[in-house]
């Protein structure tokens, strides 16, 4: 291994288990220092990135692409480059981007004047739901205090829309226009932020770049499975509803974060466009794309939640469908058409005695939606609807008779207060 | 599906920017081969290579889209 630093082997052990990322209380600059070492900037590029692409790192905002790539992309490119951490989680059922900028910022902070040195960057952009918040600032203010940033962040506020996040949306907004995303190709790293090749990089990613950089891809692969190397972030839903942000090895066994007794009824993987899991059929699943891909599902942000049995899933599933379709970015056409229809559908198909042909509605508009968008929008939203028709399929045998299992009416996975009714977005400044 | 020797002998695809299409349903009028519509107006573009006696068409009904959503993506 090849590095710069050298770290006394206490510290490397520290950092070895987990967690990783997540300090017990938030940290300023002085103990983030004393806990991980000094920033491990390099001099030069070349070095980080081929240590990225052996610690295998991929991308934690939910898509697992390998973070290396990015990386070499935008590195390769001439002229004005761009690097901005990703910290707008979409879903609102995730909490870990929120969680770890509170508590680590200087982690996040670290691993974006490393991306930007690597990359060859000279602009940095922080991008986030909640802005410039006192942890940023202090941060920020600490590390200018102590030299430590070559290049200086712009913090920019996500509008609270379910696609602001999203690459091309959030380069969109960083420069001055409304958070909704554009067709692709050209990819943001060959043409982004006002035309500058832009590395995007989810916060989370950029706190684990920041520990390889310090510690090399062996000490990183030291947990998680040898596909899917490192730990992750990840919001999970107890049946009682009330969500933790756990730092978990990659791979590790689902019943370990998740209850799985009479108490559950499903799992829901992956967040709103991720996939429901019927129990106990998927009790002994683990946290990976590669055992969770033969169940059709995906670990994408890290959003886990344990449905109690006393809920009723088909209309947990709609709520949530209605959000999903009052949160398209409207641009283009199957998606503006077939989520509407899809989330009447599926409220029709959460009360009594729905009529007959509105599930062969929703396979149908479900068919023609999926990749007919310029973002994953639709695909997402498919995944969740047609796993949720599966997964309560018995329940919604019941409804056509009549019957609800759902004892409890309240609503379980969460949604922003904002959204419904008048929180539907309507005019361009609801998307800045 | 392993594509035909004529179509590897183009390798275009037609793609549909879904955001600058609007419906107009021109594509599919000049082109019913390769593309239909779905039952609110947009087009469904057939995802594999276009045969080369459909090249002339092909090319037609991108210079026809009122929107310029349809185009022809050589490889």
């Amino acid at each position: 291994m090849t590095t710069t630093v050298n770290e006394p082997a206490a510290r490397q052990t520290a950092a070895a288990t987990l967690p990783r990322l997540l300090p017990a209380a938030p940290e300023d600059l002085r103990a983030h220092l004393a806990r991980y070492g000094p920033t491990p900037y390099r001099g030069q590029a070349g070095l980080l990135i081929g240590d990225l692409e052996a610690s295998g790192l991929t991308g934690r905002g939910g898509a697992a692409f390998p973070a290396y790539r990015k990386l070499a992309i935008v590195a390769q490119a001439r002229g004005r480059k761009v690097v901005v951490a990703n910290g707008a989680e979409s879903e609102p059922a995730s909490r870990k981007d929120e969680v770890l900028l509170r508590a680590a910022p200087n982690l996040v902070l670290d691993g974006l004047q490393l991306a930007a040195e690597a990359t060859g960057a000279t602009e940095a952009h922080l991008y986030t739901h909640h802005g410039a918040t006192p942890e940023i600032i202090r941060a920020l203010a600490e590390r200018a205090a102590a030299g430590l940033d070559p290049v200086a962040v712009t913090i920019t506020q996500a509008p609270p829309r379910f696609l602001a996040g999203q690459e091309s949306a959030l380069v969109n907004r960083l420069g001055g226009g409304p958070a909704r995303p554009t067709f692709q190709p050209p990819r943001v790293t060959e043409r982004g932020l006002h035309g500058a090749p832009t590395l995007v990089q989810n916060v989370e990613t950029l706190a684990h770049l920041a520990l390889i950089a310090r510690y090399g891809p062996r000490w990183f692969r030291a947990v998680g499975t040898s596909a899917e190397p490192g730990s992750m972030l990840t919001t999970v839903y107890p049946p009682d509803g009330k969500c933790r942000v756990i730092e978990t090895a990659i791979g590790a066994p689902l019943n370990t974060l998740l209850t799985s007794g009479p108490q559950t009824q499903a799992w829901l993987v992956g967040g709103y466009h991720g996939t429901w899991l019927p129990l106990p059929q998927a009790a002994a699943l683990t946290l990976d794309n590669g055992a969770l891909g033969k169940s059709g599902a995906a670990v994408g942000a890290g959003v886990l939640a344990a449905l109690p049995s006393d809920r009723c899933g088909l209309a947990e599933a709609a709520r949530v469908v209605r959000y999903l379709a009052a949160e398209s970015a409207g641009q283009c056409g199957p998606c503006l058409n077939g989520l509407p229809r899809i989330a009447a559908a599926l409220a029709e198909l959460a009360g009594p005695r729905p009529r007959r042909p509105v599930r062969a509605d929703v396979e149908r508009w479900a068919g023609l939606v999926e990749g007919r968008g310029a973002c994953h929008h639709p695909d997402g939203t498919v995944r969740f609807v047609r796993s949720a028709l599966t997964v309560f399929a018995p329940e919604l045998t019941r409804h056509e008779k009549g019957h609800c299992s759902g004892t409890n009416h309240s609503p379980f996975l969460p949604l922003p207060h904002t959204t419904l009714p008048d929180g539907i977005p309507t005019s361009e400044a609801d998307w800045t | 599906m392993a594509p035909t020797k004529e179509a590897k002998a183009t390798k275009a695809t037609l793609k549909v920017n879904p955001i600058d299409c609007t419906g107009h349903g021109v594509c599919a009028e000049l082109l019913p081969e390769l593309i239909s519509v779905d039952e609110w107006g947009y087009p469904i573009v057939d995802p594999r290579p276009v045969p080369p006696q459909l090249d002339r068409e092909a090319r037609r009904a991108v210079a026809a889209c009122p929107a310029l959503a349809l185009k022809l993506i050589r490889k």
